[in-house]
């Protein structure tokens, strides 16, 4: 194991090189393992082919140091470089000034069903949706919902509602790269796409136990 | 539009049906019963018929038609063309999919300047854009071929790299990029079911399903209208039409399903 306690982006950038010279006796065309050229090549073709349009600015393709990461390494950073890269994203989080996570868990639910928001043809100002059931199981009365992300029927049943849970489902809504570097689910909070009162109400929505989650 | 209604009725009976976990099936089937009773019929062929017209039209600046326009396969040739494209075209020095170099022979054959190419690529259900005619014309004279996209020109390898590297890149608010729904095996969005475009035996089926018409939309959508949405629900700005970034993408995708057998513009939800 590495000694070093802040791997760089370099790293991170070298591990691919390695990765993609390893790869390039494979046939597979599949196979995905960017160089930093590859990468370099990619960014400089997002930035001059795209163009800002409504809500969506070309800013949002000034990518940070974990969407570097992720991407140098195809999301699939070595244990160490997710490690760091996890605990820069964990002391980001802020948790409620009031130390309590439980929202209502109706508008939770109204929320998980709402997938709009922060698209170029989205107004500004409106809030954001949770986009919960694109990807999860969640009430079991919703049926069309995703499998991108992992089922959380009965999520507040078998885990139980004890301010560490609290704590956890809502760190995990607010920044889920805080416990997986390269977790497909965005970062809620950390991003600015949900306020802390609607987190707390897809808290309740997946512990309360009057919610159907849990039922 | 009787289309329009028959299987938005069937299709909405399939989605509100009682579906259990494994609901794609029933809704899989709903929509492949529908395709069924339309047998041959798609929409797609209107958009079909005008092109021709179009295309045989003397037009623009130049007042010429595009039938001399070079799809690839020599000045004409129109059958068999779809599916040798995305490919290098020397004259252009670049990589196009078939909708660019369509648009390219408007600017180049009949002077149509590049701003009014641009002005309105993506039409609407009551007014069609001309792209949209002249390229379901284009690909429908493919129908019943095999997807045979060239892959040996140093350019179409360079394509196929970079639009997999932009596949793959993770922007925006929401971290997501193309791989993110369609990297994996299986994965659905709601009971939409997301082809795993990184694989050959999916990107086959997926590629050649577009340009398609859309029965929600009443109208056909093409590859490249996709890419622009796809990026749309990314979160990220919007990719320039016909830009390198987005037929190195569709290059990438279309190299990566190669083979398939190219049946006509789809008929979609």
């Amino acid at each position: 194991m590495k000694t070093e306690k802040q791997p760089t982006l370099s790293v991170a950038l070298a591990i691919g090189v390695a990765t993609a010279l390893m790869a390039g006796c494979a046939t597979d065309r599949s196979a995905y393992n960017p160089s930093p050229e590859v990468i370099k090549h990619a960014m400089a073709a997002f930035k001059r082919d795209f163009d800002a349009k409504g809500a969506a600015g070309l800013d949002r393709l000034n990518t940070d140091k974990l969407q570097d990461v992720c991407n140098a390494t195809n999301s699939k950073p070595s244990p160490d470089m997710a490690a760091v890269v996890e605990r820069e994203q964990e002391a980001a989080i802020k948790l409620p000034a009031d130390g309590k996570f439980l929202g209502d868990w109706k508008a939770g639910e109204k929320l998980a069903q709402s997938g709009r928001g922060m698209t170029w043809k989205d107004k500004a100002g409106i809030p954001n949706g949770g986009n919960c059931y694109n990807c999860h199981q969640i009430s079991p009365a919703e049926l069309s919902y995703g499998t991108i992300g992992p089922s959380l029927l009965h999520f507040g049943k078998t885990r139980g509602n004890s301010p560490e849970i609290q704590k956890y489902a809502y760190s995990k809504i607010y920044n889920s790269k805080a416990f997986s570097a390269c977790s497909a689910m965005p970062r809620f909070g950390h991003a600015g796409a949900l306020t802390e009162t609607q987190i707390k109400d897809l808290v309740a929505l997946l512990l309360d136990p009057t919610s159907p989650v849990n039922k | 539009m009787k289309y329009r209604i028959a299987v938005l009725a069937a299709l909405t009976a399939a989605w509100t049906g009682p579906v259990l976990a494994q609901a794609k099936d029933p809704t899989i089937a709903g929509i492949e019963k529908y395709r069924e009773m339309l047998g041959d019929d798609n929409p797609a062929e209107l958009y079909e018929a005008r092109g021709e017209q179009l295309w045989k039209k003397k037009a623009g600046p130049k007042n010429a038609s595009l039938e001399q326009c070079d799809l690839g396969l020599g000045p004409g040739v129109v059958k068999g063309a779809y599916v040798q494209t995305p490919r290098y075209y020397a004259d252009a020095d670049r990589v196009m999919d078939m909708e660019t170099r369509i648009n390219w022979c408007r600017m180049n054959l009949q002077g149509v300047s590049e701003a009014d190419i641009r002005k309105r690529p993506f039409g609407s259900a009551d007014k069609p854009s001309e792209i949209e005619d002249l390229l379901t014309y284009v690909v429908t004279a493919s129908k019943g071929m095999k997807m045979n996209v060239p892959t040996d020109h140093p350019k179409e390898r360079e394509a196929f790299q970079l639009g997999q590297a932009v596949f793959h890149m993770r922007a925006g608010p929401y971290d997501f990029s193309c791989a993110t729904c369609h990297g994996e095996d299986n994965l659905r969005i709601r009971l939409q079911e997301l082809p795993n475009l990184t694989k050959a035996e999916d990107a086959k089926r997926a590629y050649v399903g577009w340009p398609a018409y859309r029965v929600s939309t009443s109208r056909v959508h093409t590859m490249q209208w996709r890419i622009n949405d796809c990026f749309r629900q990314q979160r990220l700005p919007e990719p320039r039409y016909m830009s390198e970034a987005v037929n190195a993408v569709i290059t990438y995708m279309a190299q990566t399903g190669n083979g398939a057998e190219y049946k006509g513009p789809a008929l979609k939800r």
